[in-house]
């Protein structure tokens, strides 16, 4: 017999897991504008609510997607409007500690040490991300089987390809449990086979988690989400499902499939479509 | 047996498999066991004793397991980076750190030949120490390398992530200066320097670069800073021929205490400002 301490019969679920959400929507915003530089408006007037899910946000270059983004990162600050993310306001100079322990964010340009191995470099940001001490392993070894690189684990970051350079990126911005995911282009530079495992990670994780995945490929929105937000010069174009965006294009628009040709007529409104690109 | 712990009676109908224990008392149990010791090998006795057709299903599992698990050498253990160093300063800082400590020895050496031989900055009583010179520029660097867009490629990340903010700036500061003061020590105490004469500006230049970097960018307070350092102090020492200017004399450091204070205090008033993309610039 050994000399095991004298558990009382644990409950199976704890408090916290019982505890009632005191949110509708993980993402809402109102009449949100952020300025960047000095006088461009990247997000001007943005008005979005997202709640559970893989939410796909589409737009053209420029359109102000990453600086999007970044707000609900909390690494910008809003000029105006209203943000609230987890119903808690995340617009003024407020203490944000708490909210971005729930929060994984993989920036567009994704940087890394690389003479970090992905182990170390996924515990370092567990640790930055004030993952308890004693969870840290298991949640980062969780994060690295998740994105598919348990094996490669103990090599250093520059040995990796870009592919898996980018599966890192996921298993950071995972390692926390996030309520809320912003993925930054993270389909870069993965070939097709990966593309396809990611998306059904993204599936997986939009049951109990809002994403919100930035890109720039219509079949990836097809594929892997739940609801697409199109966004053009810093307003809200469109949300609705993939098939409302299949549904809003005809014969008659630019694309080779039902969605290209949604987002295009959608885009085709005044002041849109100017020049060749 | 305690009251805490499952009875006999479910042990060993959980052994068993029966469905005579509700689900509820399989749920409890399970979860039980996962937490204590205890039950844990009471368990394991009740499958040995009562259930056989489990304990030659487990035997037949570990006999297949054995011969494999003999022939897998354990990995080794590879040499790993401790959690707490990452904490204290990133990558990006080392470089720049062994750069801080070559420029004090150099300004060492130069210092020592200098008076040995008569020739260079520092003749007789008056003249400057090279280390006095560049002591409140060094510490500068080391915090601008470790708030830089530029030289930190993992900038955003640190941004976002909750620990951002004024601990971790003060975090990496303190490294910084951990590795930067004991070189000048050695440095001053090589030259004869005051100690407060250097260490004053030292730290008065580190928390202004905190300050003013919460506005424009740390990177960009530093080299503002540095700047200012050699147009009013270094330009003017060399212009009068090596002598010690005014400001980093004795009489300059109730000045450079102010100085501190000032920079101390516009740090924690902003303190907010560094868990924002703004400060890495």
């Amino acid at each position: 017999m050994t000399t095991g301490r004298e558990h009382p019969m644990t409950s199976a679920v704890s408090a916290a897991d019982l505890a009632p959400t005191p949110y509708a929507q993980e993402i809402r915003a109102t009449g949100l504008k952020v300025r960047v530089g000095r006088k461009r408006m990247a997000v001007d007037g943005l008005d979005l609510s997202l709640g559970t899910g893989v939410h796909g946000l589409l737009g053209p270059n420029g359109a102000g997607k990453t600086t999007l983004i970044r707000t609900l990162a909390t690494v910008l600050r809003p000029t105006e409007g209203a943000l609230e993310l987890l119903g808690e306001s995340a617009g003024g100079t407020g203490e944000l500690r708490a909210l971005r322990r729930r929060i994984g964010y993989l920036p567009q340009e994704f940087g890394y040490y690389k003479r970090f191995t992905v182990r170390e470099f996924v515990e370092y940001m567990a640790w930055l991300k004030e993952v308890p001490g004693a969870d840290i392993p298991a949640a980062v070894q969780r994060a690295v089987e998740r994105v598919g690189l348990a094996d490669r684990a103990d090599d250093r970051m520059k040995t990796l390809s870009g592919g898996m350079v980018r599966r890192v990126g996921i298993a950071q911005a995972i390692v926390n449990d996030p309520a809320i995911l912003l993925l930054d282009e993270p389909t870069v530079g993965l070939d097709p086979a990966q593309r396809l495992r990611f998306r059904e990670l993204l599936q997986e994780l939009g049951t109990d988690t809002c994403v919100l995945v930035s890109t720039h490929l219509v079949e990836d929105v097809a594929a892997a989400c739940t609801d697409v937000v199109l966004f053009a010069e810093g307003r809200l174009v469109f949300q609705g499902t993939p098939d409302d965006l299949a549904a809003a294009g005809g014969t008659e628009d630019v694309g080779d499939s039902p969605l290209e040709r949604g987002y295009s007529a959608l885009l085709q409104g005044p002041g849109q479509g100017r020049g060749a690109w | 047996m305690s009251a805490e712990h499952a009875s006999a009676r479910i042990i060993a109908g959980y052994a068993r498999g029966d469905t005579d224990l509700a689900a509820d008392e399989v749920w409890a149990v399970e979860a039980h066991l996962e937490a204590c010791r205890v039950c844990r090998d009471r368990l394991a006795a009740a499958v040995a004793t009562g259930v056989p057709a489990v304990a030659s299903l487990v035997d037949s599992v570990w006999s297949g397991l054995a011969p494999e698990l003999a022939v897998t050498a354990p990995v080794p253990r590879r040499r790993h980076r401790p959690a707490w160093l990452s904490g204290w300063m990133t990558p990006a800082m080392v470089p720049w750190l062994a750069m801080v400590v070559g420029v004090t020895l150099l300004a060492l050496l130069l210092d020592r030949a200098g008076s040995g031989s008569g020739f260079g900055l520092g003749s007789g009583s008056d003249g400057v120490s090279l280390v006095l010179l560049f002591a409140p520029v060094l510490p500068v660097l080391g915090v601008a390398a470790s708030w830089s867009r530029g030289l930190d490629p993992a900038y955003e990340l640190t941004a976002s992530a909750p620990r951002a903010g004024l601990p971790l700036v003060l975090r990496r500061t303190a490294s910084v200066l951990g590795v930067v003061v004991p070189a000048l020590l050695v440095g001053g105490w090589a030259t004869g320097v005051m100690v407060a004469q250097w260490l004053l500006p030292c730290l008065a230049f580190t928390a202004a670069t905190l300050a003013l970097g919460g506005v424009v960018g740390v990177t960009r307070a530093a080299v503002a800073l540095a700047a200012v350092w050699a147009a009013v102090i270094v330009a003017p020492t060399l212009a009068a021929g090596g002598r010690t200017a005014a400001a980093l004399r004795a009489g300059g450091l109730p000045v450079w205490g102010l100085l501190l204070a000032l920079g101390i205090g516009v740090v924690i008033a902003r303190r907010g400002a560094y868990a924002a993309l703004g400060a890495h610039r």
